[in-house]
């Protein structure tokens, strides 16, 4: 149940998206956000759909993994683009009553709304389905590095982000077997009134963080064992090198935003 | 007549994708009401997804569960009781303890049952001595206690629902000599006791061959075999040959029987071994 | 210098010796020396002071009277102390609580990582690792895809990597399924074999401590044993007094030389048992 979750996930992979610089593809995750919220008339969606279309394909990650990306998503996409289509006025009526409009230009927001935010969620996805959460982790932890200066703890922020990002597949498994064991004791978890589901939600929390806090501990003492006393000094075999490759791949991705940008200023 | 029965139950994870995997294959097994019945297999064998169904955790992807002659799944809204008529204890099940106070997490389960205070005192006062936790432990938090006894206590926990088949998965895992043959011990005579079925999932032979009345192997997915103990002991070499260890007792005798050494009896406990052995003797003499 | 990698004087411990209520001592006088390339097991119930003692390999914990030399470095010598982990690393018992990286390679240089090697030095250690325990080929896999033996032979990589002098399994193979347990059990003695490597293996099941050089058996944080496993498991009725298991091989030998059978009481593995009762069938026959 829990372990159909796919965002955050990792799937390794030999594509010319896998092995670009993480840190390459994380500014360029930021100037793609910036691309399609800036974005105003359909022409610069299209834009935005060339670039994720091209990204997808080139990363070799099967359509199926973005489609359950934002399956769990859709339930409130819809919602809100159902509100804004009725509380947001302007351009051609087509249906009225009472105080609600169905109007042209809701629906244009609507289906914008909707186009942008599923390629947001497609993107960000892209990132992460690429990027190895540890290799994520070191691209912040380098991005973030002129931090350092100010006494910002960036490889501690690191570190933490690693050790939950490796321990997300453990406690989900976990979950799924503390929720398995209370049902089979009769508790409510996906049944029964409110109430009783929220007195049962009790029952997985209370085991979920004994067994995560008795976890962390014998990670401290695991991580000493093995002569671990903070960044000082470390090094790491993990490489970030950039190629020639990074800085082709950014200055496309910076060709497609000064694009939407160009169409910006002429539809305005 | 058989309490639980399977009838050609199959169930596939993650039907579609590229992980999809049959984790049970076509099983149709028989059990009986009051027998002790031990399943073995590899981890991935598909014995701890199968025990899933038997109290509708999971539900098959094709096939049935029958409990009492009837489809578990007849009435959706009925499956919370057949979970507590087919108790369920995981691997680690201290790990799910949650209550402040051994009393209440044993009750928990009798408290969904919806039973009234009484009773649910009576069953946890007769659960925690059946099962070896003193009274005074009762009002002790559960996070106080050894290991075994947090083991204890989880099982207690679904024990005290009175189910008529109680399951547990490797209820011996991780704990010591003396900690296993206490839990086995207990089981024992909660079954001596109650007369009700038990089925102990296990990966060791050794223990299974102590308490099964019948053994059930897994295989990949499938049922290798399913017999009186005596008879899955006949199986013993086809069984090391799918990887599966047997009690060393076993080997030995096996490994006699190739020398020449025929005692045309299956051996799998220390003790008929040793009868077996002086017999022999004796009639050698 | 003697050829002596661990040398523990006199060690007593108890928890919160400095606080106002420590705890009961939970180590009693332990004197205990282990020869560089030794293979020890070191074996006894739960609550008897192994894994306690353990953690003073590794200045996990320290002494509250006496002393620990390993390698000739004082555990209690904090300036010392990263000398010590990389000569003594140390393998836990909960697979999932020791991984630290989401990558099986980058959790194997952890400690060099930490250490500041260099990354072409690191690069050469970590494939020897993986390629040592035989899990090169999953070096770029998520630990959470692997079985809980292969996750514990990364550990053991991980400890490799620091081209230690000594190994302490603390309980390694508890969690594991017996599949899991082999494969744990034979990469540790290959590190013994091939690469002389000092195994210290805490554990409480007799069938691996019957398969070291050594066995030293704990209770009630004392050494009450220290043999050949081949003495020490004759010791039956001792081992079974403080809940310990002998193997079912021994355990037949000691019965039928109660019952006036003459055969060694030395007896532990199949091989011998099935030698020794052909010996006799011939006297007899």
């Amino acid at each position: 149940m829990l372990k159909d979750i796919t965002i955050g996930q990792f799937f390794p992979g030999d594509s010319i998206i896998h092995h670009l610089d993480p840190r390459f593809k994380i500014v360029m995750t930021l100037i793609f956000i910036v691309m399609i919220f800036t974005g105003e008339s359909p022409i610069c969606l299209g834009i935005g759909a060339v670039y994720t279309v091209t990204a997808v394909m080139l990363s070799g990650i099967k359509i199926k993994m973005f489609v359950k990306s934002i399956k769990p998503i859709m339930p409130f996409l819809l919602i809100t683009a159902f509100l804004n289509i009725l509380f947001i006025n302007g351009g051609t009526v087509y249906f009225h009553w009472k105080f609600l409009k169905i109007t042209s230009e809701g629906i244009n927001v609507s289906i914008f709304m909707i186009i942008r935010i599923i390629m947001l969620i497609v993107g960000s996805s892209l990132l992460t389905y690429t990027t190895s959460p540890v290799t994520l982790t070191d691209a912040v932890e380098s991005l973030l590095s002129p931090l350092k200066k100010l006494k910002f703890p960036v490889h501690e922020l690191a570190m933490m982000m690693s050790i939950a990002l490796r321990f997300i597949p453990t406690l989900i498994e976990e979950t799924d077997k503390i929720i398995s064991a209370q049902k089979a004791r009769g508790a409510e978890i996906d049944t029964g009134s409110l109430i009783n589901r929220v007195k049962n939600l009790v029952s997985i929390l209370i085991p979920l963080f004994i067994s995560a806090f008795r976890r962390a501990d014998e990670l401290a003492t695991a991580m000493e064992c093995r002569c671990y006393s903070g960044g000082k000094g470390r090094t790491r075999l993990r490489q970030l090198k950039s190629s020639s490759k990074d800085y082709i791949a950014l200055a496309f991705t910076v060709f497609f935003l000064m694009c939407v940008i160009v169409v910006n200023m002429i539809y305005s | 007549m058989a309490i639980l029965k399977t009838e050609e139950l199959t169930y596939i994870y993650s039907e579609g994708s590229p992980f999809e995997k049959t984790a049970v294959d076509h099983v149709s097994i028989e059990i009986d009401e009051g027998e002790m019945v031990g399943i073995i297999g590899h981890t991935g064998s598909g014995k701890s997804t199968l025990i899933q169904h038997f109290n509708g955790l999971l539900k098959a992807t094709s096939g049935k569960v029958l409990l009492d002659g009837v489809d578990i799944w007849a009435d959706k809204t009925k499956i919370r009781d057949v979970r507590f008529k087919v108790g369920l204890v995981f691997q680690y099940p201290e790990y799910q303890i949650f209550e402040e106070t051994v009393y209440k997490d044993i009750a928990f389960g009798c408290k969904n049952m919806g039973l009234d205070d009484t009773e649910i005192k009576r069953r946890v006062l007769e659960t925690a001595s059946d099962i070896g936790l003193p009274e005074e432990l009762l009002k002790r938090s559960p996070f106080e206690l050894s290991g075994g006894q947090k083991r204890r206590v989880a099982i207690a926990g679904v024990m005290a629902m009175k189910p008529e088949v109680l399951i547990l998965d490797e209820p011996s895992a991780g704990l010591d000599p003396a900690g296993r043959d206490k839990i086995f011990e207990c089981i024992k005579n909660y079954h001596g006791k109650y007369k009700n079925t038990v089925l102990i999932v296990s990966h060791s032979m050794e223990d299974t061959a102590s308490f099964a009345d019948k053994i059930l192997v897994m295989n990949k997915a499938k049922v290798f075999c399913y017999d009186d103990t005596v008879n899955v002991f006949e199986r013993a070499e086809e069984i090391t040959q799918i990887g599966l260890d047997v009690p060393q007792i076993t080997k030995v005798f096996i490994e006699l029987k190739k020398r020449g050494l025929d005692f045309e009896k299956e051996v799998y406990t220390v003790d008929y071994a040793k009868e077996l052995l002086l017999k022999y003797l004796k009639k050698g003499k | 210098m003697n050829n002596n990698i661990i040398e523990i004087k006199n060690l007593h411990f108890r928890y919160g010796a400095d606080s106002e209520n420590p705890s009961e001592e939970v180590l009693k006088g332990i004197d205990l020396d282990v020869k560089q390339g030794e293979f020890v097991a070191i074996l006894g119930h739960n609550g008897s002071g192994k894994s306690t003692l353990a953690k003073h390999l590794n200045a996990i914990l320290l002494p509250t009277s006496g002393k620990v030399f390993v390698d000739g470095i004082d555990t209690s010598d904090d300036n010392r102390l990263f000398e010590l982990r990389q000569c003594a690393g140390m393998v836990f018992q909960n697979p999932d609580n020791q991984i630290v990286s989401s990558i099986v390679e980058e959790d194997v240089a952890f400690a060099l990582e930490n250490l500041g090697v260099s990354y072409d030095k690191m690069r050469k250690r970590v494939d020897d690792a993986l390629k040592a325990v035989n899990m090169y080929e999953y070096r770029l896999h998520s630990p959470s895809q692997l079985s809980g033996g292969q996750k514990q032979r990364v550990a053991i990589a991980g400890i490799i990597a620091m081209r230690p002098k000594c190994i302490i399994l603390d309980e390694s193979t508890a969690m594991l399924d017996p599949q899991g347990r082999k494969e744990v059990f034979s990469a540790v003695r290959r590190m013994n074999s091939e690469y002389g490597i000092t195994i210290v293996f805490i554990t409480h099941y007799m069938d691996e401590a019957a398969q070291c050089e050594r066995v030293v058996v704990m209770n009630n944080g004392k050494i009450i044993l220290d043999n050949t496993p081949e003495r020490v498991f004759s010791q039956v009725e001792l081992l079974k007094k403080i809940g310990l298991d002998v193997p079912q091989v021994t355990e037949l030998s000691w019965k039928l030389r109660k019952a006036g059978v003459d055969i060694p009481s030395e007896i532990i593995s199949e091989k011998e048992c099935v030698k020794e009762i052909l010996k006799l069938f011939k006297k007899s026959y």
